[in-house]
């Protein structure tokens, strides 16, 4: 019993921290060009050149 | 070397010699045409040529066009002291093309911001300046070989960011949810020796996760739900929010008797692979949505307005007002009703489906959706774009689609029956353990929540959308676009096909007929450069690598000159109308004979198969055209169909799709044009060709895509039938698991753990089965 005061918190607090992370992400727009965000990363040099 | 061209240009294809732009075979050239050139010395002296290691765009996708890019400043947005602008880009098809895009728009010293987005075919821009540089950006793009528009609202609402974001969120945290209260539900299941307070603390540690998830996840089907029931009829959404709420409500009264079990997880559960199913459907529909949208968008566009001091300015169609007077280009649809001070000549394939354009007096009233062939004149506008003739074909087709919208799809169908039925099971049991076996009424609560979920669920909420998603995706791959959610239910009973002639049997553009010698060829190809007649356009095409003629001078509606070549009708060319058809008269010079070039509107290549193929799944063809009878029937009796009608006005067609419904057929009419719109809204199920006009495409169930799109059709009713008998299985299939799982709950044998064990094995069963839609014909 006494262990569960403490894992299950913890438990449902790391959940928690990935539901946090997840809404995060779905904010900020990560999920709407998931075709274009596949082929960005092949993407090698910098996006503007110094002038 | 041109007639070699053609007739291997596979072989061509296949060596070097293709264009170093656009991929398109060059003929043993290094570019396929001067915008391709001029396209890959832009990209060279940005220093960017690494795209053409990347692309991976279909060949002749990347060509340049001519046409001069919409005007797109007009929309651009401030911001601070500079401008924001969304495009909507067409021919952004790779990673490759998003990484060319940005980069050679950020090469320009104003921009501050550009960022593709390769999903939705949007390009968002910014920078300092005045608005109208944004024009000068939509140049950039246009001599790459991308078509830019703006971003309109039928973009926007194709996209969906807010909705389909909601529902993700909804997702997210029922998944969530679920995974967590079943850290607490498994130790219950497991945990045969534990204490009556652990017990109570597990149970407790479920609610605090599920009682949130349950209000907010569960919104979507809860609005569905009451929307169904303020209607006056049953969904499903209804059974799968009863049966989630009654469950939470049971879970909760155990909780605070320290019941044996809660049912929590079965409510979150339930949510999350509902809501997963949900967001997927909507992710296979979205793509053919946005696909249509992006039809949509590179044909609408402003008006260029006059003003009174002789000055023009673009402006939106919603803008102009009854009185205005519009500037006309050549090549440009007319968007507004209207009379020209001056006689024109006007495409009217579109609006009466005639084959070739037609002169207008002076002081007619011209149609709205006309494309001018002729020189640039003034339309006196008669009507804002709300009053006009193509706002009043738009409403038509609302009234189509609310007709449609009344159509019940197999889903509910079976909801009608199964939700009464298992909601009187539930009920049932629940009074008969309280009255007749004596417990107290919140024992007697537990088998009937029991009942109501086990029965509720997934299999069948899953059972037709999974089928769904799986040939909805299938057919977008093949190039067919379905934009209604019961599009497929309604093709697969469709038992006649009713099919427009210009546009949609045949290809909707003259090609040249017979064998001429190509320097004959080259030389009236040379004239043509300077006139958008359908003719002249076809020549065109039969000879794309002839140079413009430098001297050529357009006379409208007659023809074009070059010194003493000329190319043009017969009085123009000094020959005798021979009452041929569609003919171009080229002669060399002065004292040369004329020549007659043959063009014919010829059928698809794949028009008489696609006939054949139809006919042999149960579907007989019919022709239906706005043009003369003599075409008709020779187009008619080319694709092999034996019913058919010339000289049929919007009204008829539209009439014709009510005849036959009130004779009891399901006709699936097949059309492209503003005219065939009102008969495709009022049709059982509709297709519309990718080309086609906007309407058309706004009114059709589905739009076919690609280079052989009637081909694609018997393909499609194919897989809809067998999606709709997939369908059936699963709905038969999650049936008999309740046949099983029912009287176990009944009976206060069923467990949590037997309920997710149902659900989650009637789930994969459906969902396995859904994925054999998805195999071709």
């Amino acid at each position: 019993m006494t262990a569960l005061i403490l894992l299950a918190p913890l438990a449902l607090g790391m959940g928690l921290l990935g539901l946090v992370l997840f809404l995060w992400t779905l904010r900020s727009g990560q999920y709407d060009d998931l075709d274009g965000a596949a082929s960005r990363i092949l993407f090698d040099d910098s996006e503007r050149p110094k002038k | 070397m041109t007639a070699l061209a053609r007739i291997t240009p596979e072989v061509l294809r296949a060596s070097t010699a293709s264009c170093a732009h656009c991929n398109a075979p060059a003929h043993g050239a290094r570019f396929c045409c001067a915008g391709c050139e001029a396209a890959h010395e832009l990209v060279a002296g940005l220093g960017l040529d690494a795209f053409y290691h990347r692309r991976t765009t279909e060949a002749g996708q990347l060509r340049p066009d001519r046409l001069a890019p919409a005007d797109v400043s007009a929309h651009a947005v401030v911001d601070g002291d500079g401008h924001r602008l969304s495009l909507m880009l067409s021919g952004l098809t790779c990673g490759a093309c998003v990484w060319l895009v940005e980069n050679a728009l950020l090469r320009e010293a104003d921009i501050t911001h550009a960022r593709a987005n390769l999903a939705a075919r949007r390009l968002d821009i910014a920078w300092r300046g005045p608005a109208a540089r944004g024009n000068d950006f939509a140049a950039v793009l246009a001599r790459l070989g991308f078509r830019a528009a703006p971003w309109s609202a039928a973009c926007l609402s194709a996209a969906e960011d807010a909705e389909g974001r909601a529902l993700t969120r909804a997702f997210g945290i029922a998944a969530f949810g679920s995974m967590n209260v079943m850290l607490a539900s498994v130790a219950v299941w497991a945990g045969t020796d534990m204490g009556e307070a652990t017990r109570g603390f597990l149970h407790w540690l479920a609610a605090l996760v599920a009682l949130p998830v349950v209000a907010y996840a569960g919104m979507p089907f809860y609005r569905s739900a009451f929307c169904a029931l303020r209607a006056g009829r049953l969904n499903m959404d209804m059974a799968v929010s009863l049966g989630v709420l009654a469950t939470t409500a049971m879970s909760l009264s155990e909780a605070l008797r320290n019941g044996p079990f809660t049912w929590f997880d079965g409510a979150t559960a339930l949510l999350a692979l509902l809501l997963g199913g949900r967001v997927l459907d909507r992710a296979a529909r979205r793509r053919a949505r946005q696909s249509v949208a992006e039809l949509l968008a590179l044909q609408g566009g402003g008006v260029t307005r006059l003003d009174g001091t002789g000055g023009a300015a673009a402006c939106a169609v919603d803008a102009v007002r009854a009185g205005d007077r519009l500037l006309v280009a050549t090549g440009e649809r007319l968007r507004l009703d209207g009379r020209a001070a001056s006689a024109t000549l006007l495409d009217t394939a579109a609006t009466t489906g005639e084959a070739l354009p037609r002169g207008f007096a002076a002081g007619v009233a011209l149609p709205a959706g006309a494309v001018n062939l002729g020189a640039p004149f003034v339309l006196a506008v008669t009507a804002a774009a709300k009053d006009g003739s193509i706002a009043a074909m738009a409403r038509l087709l609302e009234q189509g689609a609310a007709a449609r919208g009344r159509y019940v799809s197999l889903a509910d169908r079976a909801a009608r029956i199964y939700v009464p039925v298992a909601h009187a099971v539930a009920f049932g049991t629940f009074l008969g353990w309280w009255l007749l076996a004596g417990v107290t009424w919140q024992e007697a609560l537990v088998p009937a929540v029991a009942a109501l979920i086990i029965t509720c669920p997934c299999g069948l909420a899953i059972a037709v959308p999974a089928v769904q998603v799986v040939a909805v995706g299938a057919l977008f791959r093949r190039g067919v676009l379905v934009t209604s959610p019961t599009a497929l239910e309604r093709l697969a009973s469709a038992d006649r096909v009713v099919l427009d002639k210009t546009g949609t049997l045949t290809l909707g553009q003259p090609e040249l007929l017979g064998a001429h010698e190509p320097a004959l060829l080259r030389r009236a190809a040379m004239l043509a450069h300077a006139s958008r007649h359908p003719l002249a356009r076809a020549l065109l095409r039969a000879c794309p690598d002839a140079p413009a003629a430098t001297d050529a001078v357009e006379e409208p509606g007659q023809g074009v000159r070059a010194g003493d070549a000329r190319i043009g009708n017969a009085a123009f060319c000094g020959a005798r109308d021979d009452g041929q058809g569609m003919t171009l008269w080229f002669r060399a010079d002065a004292g040369a004979a004329p020549v007659a070039l043959r063009f014919a509107d010829r059928l698809r290549d794949d028009a008489d198969h696609a006939v054949a193929a139809l006919g042999a799944l149960g579907l007989r063809a019919e022709l239906l055209s706005g043009d003369g009878a003599r075409s008709v029937a020779d187009a008619a009796r080319a694709a092999g169909i034996g019913e058919w009608r010339a000289g049929v006005s919007p009204a008829e067609k539209a009439a014709r799709m009510d005849a036959l419904a009130a004779a009891g057929a399901r006709p699936l009419m097949v059309g492209d044009g503003l005219n065939d719109a009102a008969a495709l809204s009022r049709a059982h199920v509709s297709a519309s060709m990718g080309d086609g006009t906007d309407l058309a495409q706004a009114a059709a169930d589905i739009v076919l895509q690609g280079r052989a799109p009637l081909a694609a059709l018997p393909g499609a009713v194919v897989a809809a039938r067998r999606a709709q008998q997939i369908a059936r299985q699963n709905i038969a299939m999650s049936l008999a698991y309740n046949l099983v799982a029912v009287p176990c709950a009944v009976l206060g044998l069923a467990t949590p753990l037997i309920a997710a064990v149902v659900m989650a094995t009637s789930s994969i069963a459906v969902i396995l089965n859904a994925l054999r839609a998805e195999a071709a014909p």
